[in-house]
């Protein structure tokens, strides 16, 4: 476990609102859950506001949720520090996640850690134009496509420097590059293709 | 090999239509309320017979699990599915989401159907944003089609609700995941009282991997003996490898449980780097499992199964297999699985909280050799003392991976100790009690 804080009063906002479109969404969220039982929709809630924010969660949309809620204040930035995909300070606009657990290191994840460091800086620090800023995180579940990163919402998967490279640079470029693997290979099936299911190949 | 059109995901890698009508043109939603006319007792017993046991790591034969449900409806029961899919080498649910997400969802029908729950929630790890929206655009898809929903075409109603988490590993154990779907902290309860009485907001409720769910679809409509028939006596039916680390082409692949692991690597991942001759160690099932070396009475004559795994001191889990070559550090790559658990403990229990970040300072000093020797039995017998001693599985997964290192690596971290010690350092070398 980590301790986590919320950032400092200078970057925190005054007030946080809902979006008349997202707050129609959360009325929706909290619908799916029993009477009484409104509590279950504080992550689906917290990640809306995350969201709107750009990327982090300020103290002022925890409160606003906790209220939306009919929580005590306490009970939703309990939420908010436990659960780490809560930023509790700004990102940048290309927000890196490094998977760098082991499955990962043992295809080389060190060396895109390297190039994170190289091009963007240290670990959550945001580059000077808002654009980039990068974490390493725990496993994220894609470990035969190793070495990966989230970038935002999507999985860019068999990265190597080179490909990982490629891909920061079409961000900065204000592109959207492919998710996916970054090599020829349909998705988890071996590289050079699958070795099974021959019978329901695409027709 | 297991015969193609014995595998239960025939759409694995996302080479043919998601949506309802590639699925039925699988077989998905096919004869669907004949199988529930059949009965709840029938549908029990199928799952009962077929020997399927859960495939989310622990392997409790699903059928007795569902049975466990009171057969009264006093209060409202709830089935959670648990998708919160981050053991790492673990990657297979977000396979079954994306590309086959209507076994999930009829599986979750006859399950809720088995357990008299008209309500079901999946709980997707934060992470899997693009397999969230699939498995909501597939549920979209069953209500418009009136497969689930009130007044559905198979006359139970039923209702799917797609929940998701926000990254923290812990609410994969099935306690924890209940307190984060209500809304709180994801940390563990005390069991008994046990889910089946006492779980989502007091009532009985079952939480299922999404594998589990998702075979049962096959496991009803095929029969029981289509499933016991593959795999072993107690290790019954299919399973999806996650096949990561070094071996020549990394991949997920459905089996026959029991398939020996030289077999499975060989066939289905191009071979460990540099041939089976290179293989050090092996992790059959996920980090939070001892580690297999190589050898002949180890990882050469290993079965990839429940009793297979366990014969050689570890265990299958969530048949996550991390394959790791000659060239791996090993302690350096088990301190990062520490520094995992390390990471991920709730930090409910004390043994835990702070054992985790113990064993992870002491086993990176290991790594360097900056230790002392009577330090591996210290080690030892620390991870023993928070194995079973805290509130959930959580401890003994993060202890396992250690002591499998310990009982067959001592040899190497003495090997760097003796090194480290055999060049002069300026500072001294320090003791575990920081």
């Amino acid at each position: 476990m980590a301790v986590r804080r919320l950032a400092p009063p200078e970057l925190q906002p005054k007030s946080f609102a809902f979006t008349a479109e997202n707050r129609a969404w959360s009325e929706k969220e909290i619908a799916k859950y029993p009477p009484g039982r409104q509590a279950s929709a504080i992550i689906p809630l917290l990640w809306k506001a995350q969201e709107q924010c750009g990327g982090w969660l300020p103290e002022a949309a925890i409160r606003a949720v906790a209220d939306q809620l009919g929580l005590a204040h306490i009970r939703a930035l309990e939420v908010a520090t436990f659960y780490t995909m809560f930023n509790l300070a700004p990102v940048g606009r290309t927000y890196v996640q490094l998977c760098g657990t082991t499955p990962c290191v043992l295809r080389g994840a060190e060396d895109l850690k390297a190039v994170c460091r190289r091009r963007i800086g240290d670990e959550q620090h945001i580059t000077p134009d808002g654009q980039f800023s990068w974490i390493e995180v725990e496993c994220l579940g894609a470990c035969v496509n190793a070495p990966m990163v989230q970038i935002n919402k999507d999985y860019y998967e068999d990265l190597t420097a080179e490909s990982f490279e490629k891909i920061l640079d079409e961000f900065a470029a204000g592109r959207t590059p492919t998710p996916g693997p970054q090599i020829d290979r349909q998705l988890s099936a071996p590289v050079g293709g699958p070795t099974t299911l021959k019978l329901f190949e695409r027709t | 090999m297991l015969d193609d059109k014995d595998r239960v995901f025939r759409n694995l890698y996302g080479l043919n239509d998601w949506g309802l009508n590639g699925a039925r043109a699988r077989g998905a939603w096919d004869g669907t309320k004949a199988i529930l006319e059949k009965g709840r007792d029938w549908v029990v017993n199928e799952m009962k017979a077929s020997g399927q046991r859960g495939r989310g790591g622990a392997g409790f034969p699903t059928g007795l699990k569902w049975s466990f449900m009171p057969k009264t409806a006093e209060r409202p029961h709830y089935l959670v599915v648990n998708a919160d899919e981050s053991e790492p080498g673990t990657c297979k649910d977000r396979e079954i989401m994306r590309h086959d997400p209507h076994l999930l969802v009829e599986g979750c029908l006859y399950a809720g159907f088995a357990m008299g729950a008209h309500v079901a929630y999946i709980y997707v790890r934060g992470e899997f944003i693009r397999e969230r929206e699939r498995l909501q655009a597939a549920v979209d898809q069953a209500y418009a089609a009136k497969l689930i929903g009130k007044n559905n075409v198979h006359d139970f109603d039923f209702d799917v609700y797609v929940h998701h988490g926000a990254g923290a590993y812990i609410c994969g154990e099935e306690t924890a995941l209940l307190e984060s779907l209500e809304g709180k902290k994801g940390m563990p309860r005390l069991k008994p009282p046990f889910p089946a009485n006492v779980g989502l907001y007091g009532c009985p409720t079952t939480v299922n991997n999404v594998e589990t769910i998702a075979q049962a679809p096959d496991i009803l409509r095929r029969g029981a003996a289509w499933f016991s028939a593959i795999g072993r006596p107690n290790n019954t039916g299919t399973k999806l490898f996650c096949i990561s680390g070094h071996v020549n082409k990394p991949c997920n692949v459905e089996e026959a449980m029991g398939i020996p692991l030289r077999e499975l690597l060989e066939k289905h991942a191009g071979d460990v780097r540099g041939g089976w001759d290179n293989l050090l160690a092996v992790i059959p099932g996920g980090s939070s499992m001892p580690l297999v070396p190589a050898g002949a009475d180890q990882a050469d004559t290993l079965l990839m199964d429940f009793d297979g795994c366990r014969d050689k001191k570890s265990a299958l889990g969530t048949a996550a297999v991390i394959v790791m070559d000659k060239s791996t550090d090993i302690v350096r790559a088990m301190a990062r699985i520490s520094y995992f658990y390390k990471h991920e403990s709730c930090g409910q229990c004390t043994p835990c909280r702070e054992g985790m970040g113990w064993m992870w300072r002491v086993l990176t000093r290991m790594a360097e050799g900056r230790a002392h020797k009577r330090e591996i039995d210290m080690l030892m017998q620390v991870t023993q003392q928070i194995e079973g001693h805290t509130i959930c599985a959580f401890g003994d997964g993060a202890a396992w991976p250690v002591q499998g290192l310990l009982r067959h690596f001592s040899h190497e971290i003495e090997r760097r100790i003796d090194q480290y010690a055999a060049n002069p350092h300026p500072e001294p070398v320090r003791v575990a009690a920081e």
